[in-house]
């Protein structure tokens, strides 16, 4: 574990940290600490960016980098520790005066108004005189000149509510530098985007780099650190454990030291052994308030002991065909068979019925749907369930029989920390979702409907999901899955959908699918949205 | 997927603040806010040229200092756990429920109307039972009405509480005056009850043992209420309907997935808040009154949102905040009796302080006290994540 930078493991002290050569620095943080009550987030972290270049601070979630980049952009203020930006010493104690040591952050979930265009949403907070009309001049001629030195090209007049998610990325890029940032955070900035716009941002990236901005890129993904970084940093347990320079190292390496073991990644998926269909769909249209086809004609099967994967970018009609198939929303056209029993529009579905034809299903979206944050973990453990006669002896819940199921669930999925009584939404992202894969997993389904079933879920857990997702199937369970992240879909699924605009643009086996041509399909169809609309 | 926070990016880092703990959140900060709300009083009455000192002193002995002070205290304490927790079982349903003040004047009309019908006929071990049913009824059915408007119509519950409130002001106006007053006598009020038609007095149970003390409206409906509290615990975070309500008052989405219909919480919910409410009328018209008439619900609808607020939607919160303003208000009483320059819409005045600065204005000094806790903790929320 030698850095190779300096030849000294981070871990062995603050001086393993400054390198003797390469360019002066842009951020220095020296023996950063902070503490949450009990859990100390940040232990004597020490790091050091150098000026224009692209630097990557890797590691699990909870790992500690949200909180690091929190302190460095004034979010929080350390228990201890010091920050030197360009050298000098400074206090950063509020976002302002990040901004003013020319600091800039694009959050992971964009801080922008929808209904004001571009250019309303640059100038928010930093208009340049009590009229709107000469701020409004000022940062247009303003905003061109960005543009063009780093690529950026927006619709400076267009509507953010209504641009593409990359485009509105952009919008905060640019924010950040009308603001005079000559650092740049970035947190998790690839989770909502096409592999097409990742590549447009890493561009971008490269173009900043060159006029000399520095970036700091906070992820998870190690295929973007090794593509776009010059140097990484990681961390783990709240701990900075290695620097290296980005060509010295590998993904194994850094995955590795992020986890604190070896990582195996390489899935033994057993022989297909697939029955008849357990779920059927045909024809289903879902239509919303405003007439518009959300889910429009979609017709497939998922068999037992198969992994149906519907990639797509989010948005797609993915949600709203998840939430038809649970039950959760009525269907304007068509039909759906859960083993046997028809949904059709006159005789619609209700969550608790199909959860009853031995039907689960984990949502997309485990904070808005899939568990109630101020519930204890207990109680959110019933949830969907809290009506079976065996946790209502009498009239009451049984909290006994309760707390010993979620501790039984808890064990088996590995959920930490393992206390019945913890809030909900004190546990982290990958231990929520491992505690409803629990809850949906151990009622033995025959039918799974499970949404980006990793999606803010660290490395150690996804490997868990991925393997009892693969159980699941290999036990007869017929499975679809929704995903974002090509990666998932291409090594789980046994066949793939493509859905875009509410419909199903590819059907195609597993084996005949790559990472490309998939890509390819949801990003045309991106671009076909952006005609749509009008913009670019 | 945007706005929302997925936890994607370690913690929960929105706010940067840790929350507080639950001593401070339902202990301390309400004893602050009481202290806020005296001081204000207390700078009032300074102005209007009395000891501020002096009056608390009048006030305290007033509600706690002998018995009679005791008895009116705890009488009207019944009063403001049954609006308290009234408020409450909405709040858990994230419904805003205003119309206590007239489920409780229904509820009275319910109780009223069966004693009316039945106090000659039966006797008082089953009259009492029939009340309760018939308070729990009238106000149930009359909270069930903007229920029904807001769960299937989409009619907010706020406006059409508030505005069910001025109806039933209304309907019992017309009712006392027309139909149910006693023939040949001015005042809009019934006949009285006979003896099977009230609920005894604390000085007549302790009477029954053989023990003297001072006559007050005090009565058993005390020990309903306090049954009502239990009841409403075990049935709130014990049972599936409880836990179906709290579901759909925390996230209504979350709760439409566990295949919960939230119209139909919203209908049980309410008509449980307004069924307690009715409790009201069981106190007044059957426990002191011993007869139907107007007004008797005297605002104890309205206060028992701040109660709830004070006691932070808990049973045991609100028996604590019940008491206060029990104090409070026969405090206040004495107060009006004692100090002639305080009128009685001084004291008034200091009532709607406390309820200002405890109801309305409850979460005001969260934000200094979260500041003030932070920088003595060392700040941040505790991500328990962090540490596995």
């Amino acid at each position: 574990m030698s850095d190779p930078v300096s030849g000294m493991d981070a871990r062995t002290g603050s001086a393993g940290v400054t390198p003797s050569a390469g360019p002066p620095p842009a951020i220095e943080l020296k023996d950063i600490n902070k503490s949450f009550g009990p859990v100390r987030a940040n232990k004597n972290v020490d790091l050091f960016v150098r000026a224009g270049t692209i630097h990557g601070v890797v590691g699990e979630n909870g790992a500690g980098k949200s909180t690091l980049m929190s302190i460095l952009y004034g979010f929080y203020e350390a228990d201890r520790g010091e920050i030197f930006v360009a050298g000098e010493k400074v206090r950063i104690d509020s976002s302002q005066a990040a901004i003013k040591a020319g600091i800039g952050m694009v959050h992971q979930h964009f801080m922008l108004v929808n209904t004001f265009t571009v250019l309303e949403n640059v100038m928010l907070g930093a208009e340049s005189g009590a009229l709107i009309r000469e701020s409004a001049a000022a940062a247009t001629s303003k905003l061109k000149q960005l543009a063009d030195n780093y690529g950026l090209h927006v619709d400076i007049n267009g509507i953010t509510g209504e641009l593409p998610v990359g485009d509105q990325q952009r919008v905060e890029i640019l924010k950040a530098l009308y603001r005079g940032a000559r650092v740049l955070i970035l947190d998790e900035p690839t989770g909502v985007l096409t592999p097409q716009e990742t590549d447009q941002l890493f561009e971008i990236l490269k173009a900043l780099k060159d006029e000399g901005v520095t970036v700091v890129l906070i992820t998870h993904k190690l295929r973007e650190i090794m593509e776009v970084t010059d140097y990484v940093s990681v961390m783990r347990h709240g701990e900075m454990v290695a620097h290296r320079t980005t060509s010295q190292t590998s993904k194994e390496e850094l995955a590795e030291l992020m986890v604190g073991r070896k990582v195996i990644d390489n899935v033994s998926k057993k022989a297909e052994n697939f029955g008849e269909a357990s779920l059927v769909v045909e024809r289903l249209s879902i239509i919303s308030g405003q007439g518009v086809a959300l889910v429009d004609d979609v017709s497939f099967q998922v068999r037992a002991g198969e992994i149906v994967g519907i990639a797509g970018v989010s948005g797609n009609g993915q949600s709203q065909l998840l939430e038809a198939l649970s039950g959760i929303r009525p269907i304007d056209k068509g039909r759906i068979v859960l083993n046997g029993r028809e949904i059709t529009p006159e005789h619609p579905g209700d969550p608790s019925e199909v959860r009853e034809l031995k039907v689960a299903h984990v949502p997309e979206d485990r904070h808005r749907m899939g568990l109630v944050t101020s519930f204890q973990a207990k109680e959110s453990v019933v949830l969907g369930y809290h009506r079976l006669p065996r946790y209502n002896p009498g009239i009451l819940l049984d909290q006994q029989v309760i707390g010993d199921e979620c501790v039984r669930l808890m064990d088996d999925f590995d959920v930490r920390p393992r206390q019945p009584e913890i809030k909900s939404a004190n546990m982290s992202g990958g231990n929520q979702q491992k505690l409803i894969l629990a809850r949906e997993i151990d009622k033995a389904p025959e039918v799974l409907l499970v949404g980006q079933p990793t999606r803010g879920v660290d490395i150690g857990a996804i490997e868990f999901i991925h393997d009892q997702l693969l159980a699941l199937r290999d036990g007869g369970c017929a499975i679809l899955m929704v995903s974002v992240e090509i990666e998932e879909i291409m090594k789980l699924s046994d066949r793939i959908l493509v859905m875009y605009d509410g419909r199903i643009v590819s059907n195609i086996d597993r084996q005949d699918a790559d990472v490309n041509t998939l890509g390819l399909m949801m990003a045309n169809a991106h671009e076909g949205a952006i005609r749509r609309r009008g913009g670019q | 997927m945007k706005g929302q926070y997925d936890g994607a990016g370690d913690n929960d880092v929105s706010n940067g603040t840790k929350p507080l703990p639950r001593w401070i959140d339902i202990g301390l900060i309400p004893v602050i806010n009481v202290c806020i709300a005296l001081l204000v009083s207390g700078l009032v009455i300074m102005v209007i040229g009395e000891d501020p000192w002096e009056a608390v002193k009048i006030m305290i002995h007033g509600a706690l200092g002998y018995e009679e002070g005791i008895g009116y205290t705890l009488y009207y304490t019944t009063n403001f756990i049954f609006t308290g927790l009234a408020v409450a079982v909405a709040f858990h349903a994230g419904l805003f429920n205003i119309g206590g003040e007239g489920q409780a004047y229904i509820g009275g009309l319910g109780v009223g109307l069966a004693i009316l019908l039945f106090d000659t006929s039966l006797p008082a071990f089953l009259l009492i039972p029939l009340a309760i049913l018939a308070a729990a009824l009238f106000g149930g059915i009359y909270a069930a009405i903007p229920a029904y408007l807001q769960a299937y119509r989409g009619s907010h519950i706020v406006i059409t509480t508030i505005m069910f409130n001025f109806i039933a002001s209304a309907i019992m106006v017309y009712l006392m005056v027309n139909v149910l007053i006693k023939p040949g006598q001015q005042s809009p009020e019934s006949r009285e009850f006979s003896e099977a038609g009230q609920i005894p007095f604390i000085h007549e149970v302790f009477d029954w043992v053989g023990i003297e003390i001072t006559h007050t409206p005090l009565n058993l409906t005390i020990v309903w209420a306090v049954i009502c509290c239990v009841a409403l615990w075990f049935f709130i975070w014990r049972s599936k309907w409880g836990y179906e309500i709290r579901a759909v008052g925390f996230n209504e989405t979350a709760s439409m997935y566990a295949g919960v219909k939230p119209a139909r919480v919203i209908m049980l919910s309410m008509i449980i808040s307004g069924a307690l409410a009715g409790m009201v009328g069981l106190n007044e018209i059957m426990g002191v009154q011993h007869r139907l008439l107007l007004n008797f619900t005297a605002g104890y609808g309205f206060t028992g949102i701040a109660v709830s607020l004070m006691g932070r939607n808990h049973p045991f919160g609100i028996v604590l905040a019940s008491l206060l303003f029990g104090v409070l208000y026969q405090g206040g009483g004495e107060l009006a009796f004692d100090m002639p320059t305080i009128t009685r819409e001084m004291v008034v005045a200091i009532q709607g302080f406390v309820i200002l600065f405890s109801g309305a204005l409850a979460y005001m000094i969260t934000p200094w006290m979260t500041r003030l806790y932070n920088r003595m903790q060392g700040s941040g929320p505790a991500p328990v994540e962090a540490e596995s």
